[in-house]
């Protein structure tokens, strides 16, 4: 694929990667071997037909492959865009076995961007109206999965999103330079087209309660993110330079602070920022703060490169942008001048033990190795937990120990006909997880709401 | 969009704005506030709701205008509109349901007093109100708190009312004894120095914080705010909290972080750049 240099893209917010030339997409396409038993298939949360997308490419018909693509994957230019292809479909791909698998994400990325190019091409095929209301809570990449389907099947659908723009993480954690926000909007207007209403500035569990939306709706599906940064809980993080990372990437990406003083959202610069975490959204963060100016961005990780769950290009690109990485390194301590901003963090040398129950070596630190990064931004990317302002208004909505939503197979919550995925019900995990849940559950919806009695009937 | 339906000017920073905001208007309690974005490339910040019209499906939005956000927001007259207004948010404010509250209002602050006095008047809680400003012209919501029981007003240069601190008054007002509880919002150090008087006597006082805010959901974690020794957010735990717990230095030195920023936006919007001033 080709890409921006370096040393040029790491000063703008331009996209990184810039798609494959046709020619090259055709003779890529040309290298799958159309398994008869895919494993490839086995490997995608949503179980895009990929052999035979890639084989309708390979004959040159696009609007075929297009179609064939849409009808497993919603958004194809997104996951095109953000899939860690590297441990789902192309970890599966035979050819891996001898040189490299097919790039099946560079391949679903050219075919999305193809739909994007001829929209008038790829309406959705709507099932007649079934005369049922559903609800879906949060606008990220879950419940626009959910909306799209469950619009296809000939509900009557609402989306509400609690932010003033529609896109969830795809807007406001996902940097312009991986995801621009220009293929989110037209997602969002795809469906729209196709009859789905999206509802912003509402925030389920204050402007509505969960029990109001089910007097309103036949069905519901939540998937409203894991909306609540944790924090390293160590000694001066409330000093000011100390940002979660989804603050430090919603004043960049939803606020637009990169373009202050245009925009009027402000964000700390600063000179040398430490980001804690090896994680997608960690390297989002560092790779950020070097299109902001800073000299210096570091990734300052507990465990090795190895164990880092971020996709195998950003950890790449991160690299060939002059991101730093500290590995085996933990904050003890954040560092704050008399006038308490941030001059450093203070850490721990660490190595690797046992594996702990994520299955990666449990990090141990090694006593006395105590050292000073010194930094003056320190962006915390250690992961989110459940936002609790929706199951607060709903006690009967069974929960996790962490706060997170219980769901059975079909992705249906405690309460009959509420259904819900993506982070509030995994934890923080990936876009694609999120949109294999918003399938999964819009399918098991469209037959409850064929089955079941009307719900606001029964409520009157 | 949510449209501007009247305009007040309370005082010579303070304006009033009363929006169409029909579902917020509706189920809004004392405490909460909403998450105002004027429009594309504005900041996003957090307002108390000053008070509502269920019937004519309005929120009065009270605004003190010290940085570009707030200018360009009460530059905005009736008839013109909102673009994003998120809400209600934050928690209801702990209301006492029997006995005698002291309500204290500094400067804008009294207008976030406004709403949980209403709250209190109509549970039958007594309700004295001491509020506050500069001088007489800075006074703001004088006749609403005197239609929920008795006002003291102070001023600082004694143009009106009692000469002196709402704090001198609310000590007067302590040691007359019979206040059950104490909510108290204003500028920080208004609100530490009345927590420093109710603390020794052991009145319970509630304190409504503005930090910093972002999306005002618990999103974003730039309202941290220190209570009780623990970090909590303003947005999804407040903003109301227990006054004698509250780390009142965190809160003004947080609140300093971006002073930089909007001074060089100031600044530039004073040199006419700012988009409402070229109109």
């Amino acid at each position: 694929m080709t890409e921006q240099e370096p040393l040029v893209r790491n000063a703008n917010f331009e996209e990184v990667n810039l798609g494959l030339p046709e020619k090259v997409a055709l003779l890529e396409a040309e290298r799958c071997l159309l398994c008869k038993d895919p494993k490839c298939i086995t490997g995608c949360p949503v179980g895009v037909n990929i052999p035979r997308f890639i084989e309708l490419l390979s004959q040159g018909n696009l609007s075929e492959a297009a179609h064939c693509l849409l009808n497993d994957n919603a958004l194809p230019a997104v996951t095109g865009r953000v899939c860690p292809q590297e441990t789902q479909c192309e970890i599966e791909c035979i050819r891996g076995n001898k040189g490299l698998p097919v790039a099946i994400g560079y391949l679903e990325r050219y075919v999305g961007d193809w739909v994007r190019g001829h929209s008038s091409q790829q309406t959705l095929q709507l099932a007649a109206p079934s005369g049922r209301k559903v609800a879906v809570v949060g606008s990220g990449p879950g419940g626009l999965t959910a909306a799209g389907q469950l619009a296809r099947c000939g509900h009557d659908v609402t989306v509400y999103e609690a932010l003033h723009k529609p896109g969830g993480v795809l807007v406001y954690g996902i940097p312009e330079f991986r995801l621009p926000k220009k293929i989110v909007q037209e997602e969002v207007a795809r469906l729209q087209q196709a009859g789905v209403k999206i509802v912003c500035n509402t925030v389920i569990g204050r402007t509505y309660t969960l029990p109001e939306l089910r007097e309103q709706f036949d069905a519901i599906f939540i998937a409203n993110g894991a909306g609540l940064p944790v924090f390293m809980n160590v000694p001066g993080e409330n000093f000011k330079g100390v940002y979660s990372a989804n603050e430090y990437l919603t004043r960049v990406n939803l606020m637009a602070a990169y373009q202050f003083p245009r925009a009027d959202t402000p964000v700390l610069k600063g000179q040398c920022i430490a980001t804690v975490g090896g994680g997608n959204v960690a390297m989002d963060s560092a790779r950020t703060a070097k299109r902001l100016g800073a000299e210096s961005s570091m990734i300052v990780y507990r465990r090795t490169r190895k164990e880092m769950p971020a996709r195998a290009e950003e950890v790449h690109h991160a690299d060939e942008e002059g991101i730093q990485f500290e590995f085996l390194v933990a904050p003890v301590e954040v560092l704050g001048n008399e006038k308490k901003w941030v001059t450093g963090l203070k850490c721990v040398r660490m190595q690797l033990g046992e594996p702990d129950a994520s299955g990666r070596a449990r990090p141990i630190a090694i006593p006395g190795s105590e050292f000073v990064l010194p930094c003056d931004v320190v962006v915390v990317a250690v992961g989110t937990r459940a936002n609790p302002l929706l199951t607060a208004t709903c006690p009967d909505l069974k929960l996790n120990k962490w706060g997170n939503i219980v769901v059975d197979d079909q992705g249906m919550t405690s309460l009959p006909g509420v259904f819900a995925g993506g982070d509030i019900v995994r934890g923080a995990a990936t876009v694609i997880l999120a949109m294999g849940d918003g399938k999964r559950a819009a399918k098991a919806m469209d037959a409850y709401l064929r089955s079941a009695p009307l719900a606001r009937s029964r409520t009157g | 969009m949510p449209d501007i339906v009247a305009k007040a000017q309370l005082s010579p920073n303070v304006t009033r704005l009363d929006v169409v905001a029909p579902r917020i208007a509706q189920i809004r309690q004392p405490g909460q506030f909403v998450i105002v974005h004027r429009a594309d490339g504005a900041e996003r910040i957090p307002l108390t709701i000053a008070d509502a019209d269920v019937r004519a499906g309005t929120i009065a939005l009270v605004i003190q205008s010290v940085g570009k956000s707030t200018q360009e927001l009460v530059a905005l007259e009736p008839g013109e509109a909102i673009a994003d207004i998120a809400g209600p948010l934050g928690n209801p404010t702990e209301l006492i349901v029997s006995g005698r509250a002291l309500c204290i209002g500094g400067g804008v602050g009294t207008a976030v007093v406004h709403p949980i006095a209403q709250g209190l008047h109509r549970r039958g809680v007594g309700v004295l109100s001491i509020i506050g400003g500069r001088s007489k012209e800075w006074v703001i919501f004088e006749a609403e708190l005197g239609r929920l029981g008795e006002v003291n007003v102070c001023t600082d240069d004694g143009s009106y009312g009692r000469h002196g601190f709402v704090t001198d008054a609310a000590k007067d007002a302590l040691s007359a004894g019979g206040i059950d509880i104490v909510y108290a919002v204003g500028p920080v150090p208004m609100m530490r120095a009345v927590v420093n008087l109710t603390k020794p006597l052991g009145v319970r006082t509630i304190v409504s914080l503005n930090p910093v805010m972002v999306d005002g959901t618990g999103m974003c974690g730039g309202c941290r705010v220190g209570v009780g020794g623990q970090t909590l957010f303003a947005c999804v735990d407040g903003p109301e909290f227990d006054g004698h717990q509250v780390d009142f230095d965190l809160l003004m030195d947080r609140l300093s972080t971006y002073r930089e920023f909007e001074q060089q936006a100031l600044a530039r919007c004073k040199d006419g750049i700012c988009k409402i001033g070229l109109k």
